[in-house]
């Protein structure tokens, strides 16, 4: 007998256990199902749409631990309407999801690679669950290099854990701002620059970039210069996407729809769609 | 003490420069040590030397009236900061202190022009360098201006 599937255009109630500020418009929201009860399995890289009830539904990417499956960690810039109602929920508030969609991070494929995690702004956010596996299978890889890249040190998220991240052994922290105050003793520059500062071989390297275009664009121009081929390059698109599952047409780029082929797509598959401004 | 030879050679703004080249840039040449804190340069100062960072790491500021400095970039080991001027002294147009215990070797810039102008095809060579470490430079500000994060 076939197991039972839910129906994944329903949402299903999930309540806000903490919502914690992280910038001036950015909120990460720990939930747990209503109903209690199983574990939210996903993997790093996937994303859901939330329900803000009378509002709508967004796509937001999870930002937790694939390990921790018993809390859903979303972190959601305040830019619209739904967003800012749901950045405005407070503890108990209850939320709609569906989910998880889309093509996760290739991090069972990297084990054996250097890996750079690259990351612009809000990326850091779906980037981070694949740290956390990257991190937890440490062993499995070569050397480990995340670079963050913000406006100001203020636009920066989760800071107490890139202390931590600073503090290992086995992992390399690049941080860097657009501007700072003096009291700022880290990088300030573009996180492209900081791509020539990174250990890693490029033949033997996979690259997985997340942020806005523009940064995407010259940090993969950037990588292909010191050397990494197109193939080992993934980047996580940003689409309006609305049914999650590849149906509505919403979030249609070129021959993809950004919801069920991506949102991690590799460089090579999507290059030549990746700089035309009219689709 | 280790001669500042191989280490221009090692650097890369002067990487595969003949070793004639590297004499001439030599004679213009000399160590600096600057503590934490130390200024390389002042905003409205004229801008008589090149420096060839070599180990350590400055921030570029300005200075803004009401709210005081605001570092724009860092840069560090293996990058060179300063004019080049063939008519005029140019002035710095921004504040550069030391954030680290920075060691660098100071070009002088005017010797350096007279070097350029005394031998062409070593003027041409240093020239090229330096401009396309500007045009990385004009690259990097526009990506800054553009507000990368912002979308």
């Amino acid at each position: 007998m076939k197991a039972h599937q839910p129906d994944p255009m329903t949402p299903t109630p999930f309540v806000v256990q903490r919502i914690k500020r992280e910038t001036a418009d950015t909120y990460t929201l720990n939930l747990t199902r209503a109903s209690g009860g199983t574990h939210f399995i996903f993997a790093p890289g996937q994303f859901n749409m939330l329900y803000a009830f009378g509002a709508g539904e967004v796509p937001i990417s999870i930002s937790g631990d694939p390990a921790a499956p018993e809390v859903l960690v979303h972190t959601v810039r305040d830019v619209g309407n739904v967003t800012r109602v749901i950045c405005r929920l407070q503890r108990e508030g209850v939320l709609g999801v569906r989910g998880p969609f889309g093509v996760p991070w290739p991090v069972e494929g990297a084990a054996g690679s250097d890996v750079l995690l690259i990351a612009g702004g809000l990326g850091l956010a779906p980037l981070r669950p694949a740290l956390y596996q990257v991190l937890r299978r440490r062993g499995e890889f070569g050397s480990v290099e995340l670079i963050y890249g913000a406006r100001t040190p203020r636009d920066l998220l989760y800071p107490k854990e890139l202390e931590r991240w600073r503090g290992r052994f086995d992992l390399r922290v690049h941080v860097t701002v657009d501007q700072a105050e003096s009291e700022w003793h880290s990088n300030i520059g573009v996180v492209t620059k900081i791509i020539e500062r990174a250990r890693f071989d490029p033949p033997n390297t996979v690259a997985m970039i997340c942020g806005p275009g523009v940064m995407m664009r010259f940090t993969i121009l950037e990588l292909i210069k010191q050397g990494l081929k197109p193939g080992q390059i993934y980047v996580s698109m940003e689409r309006n996407m609305k049914c999650g599952i590849g149906l509505c047409g919403h979030c249609q780029w070129g021959p993809f729809f950004v919801c069920k082929d991506g949102p991690v797509f590799r460089y090579d598959r999507v290059r030549n769609w990746f700089e035309r401004r009219e689709v | 003490m280790e001669t500042m030879e191989p280490i221009l050679a090692a650097h890369p703004f002067f990487k595969g420069l003949e070793p004639r080249f590297l004499k001439l840039i030599l004679k213009c040449a000399s160590r600096e040590t600057f503590t934490p804190g130390q200024f390389l340069c002042r905003d409205h100062e004229e801008a008589r030397k090149f420096y060839v960072i070599h180990q350590g790491r400055v921030a570029v500021e300005i200075y803004r009236a009401r709210r005081g400095p605001v570092a724009v970039q860092t840069m560090g080991d293996g990058e060179v900061l300063g004019w080049l001027w063939f008519d005029q002294p140019y002035h710095w147009h921004t504040d550069v202190r030391a954030l680290d215990l920075t060691r660098v070797i100071s070009l002088d810039v005017a010797c350096l022009v007279k070097q350029c102008e005394q031998d062409h095809d070593f003027g041409f060579e240093f020239m090229r360098r330096y401009a396309h470490h500007l045009a990385v430079r004009f690259r990097v500000i526009k990506l800054q201006l553009a507000d990368f994060y912002g979308d």
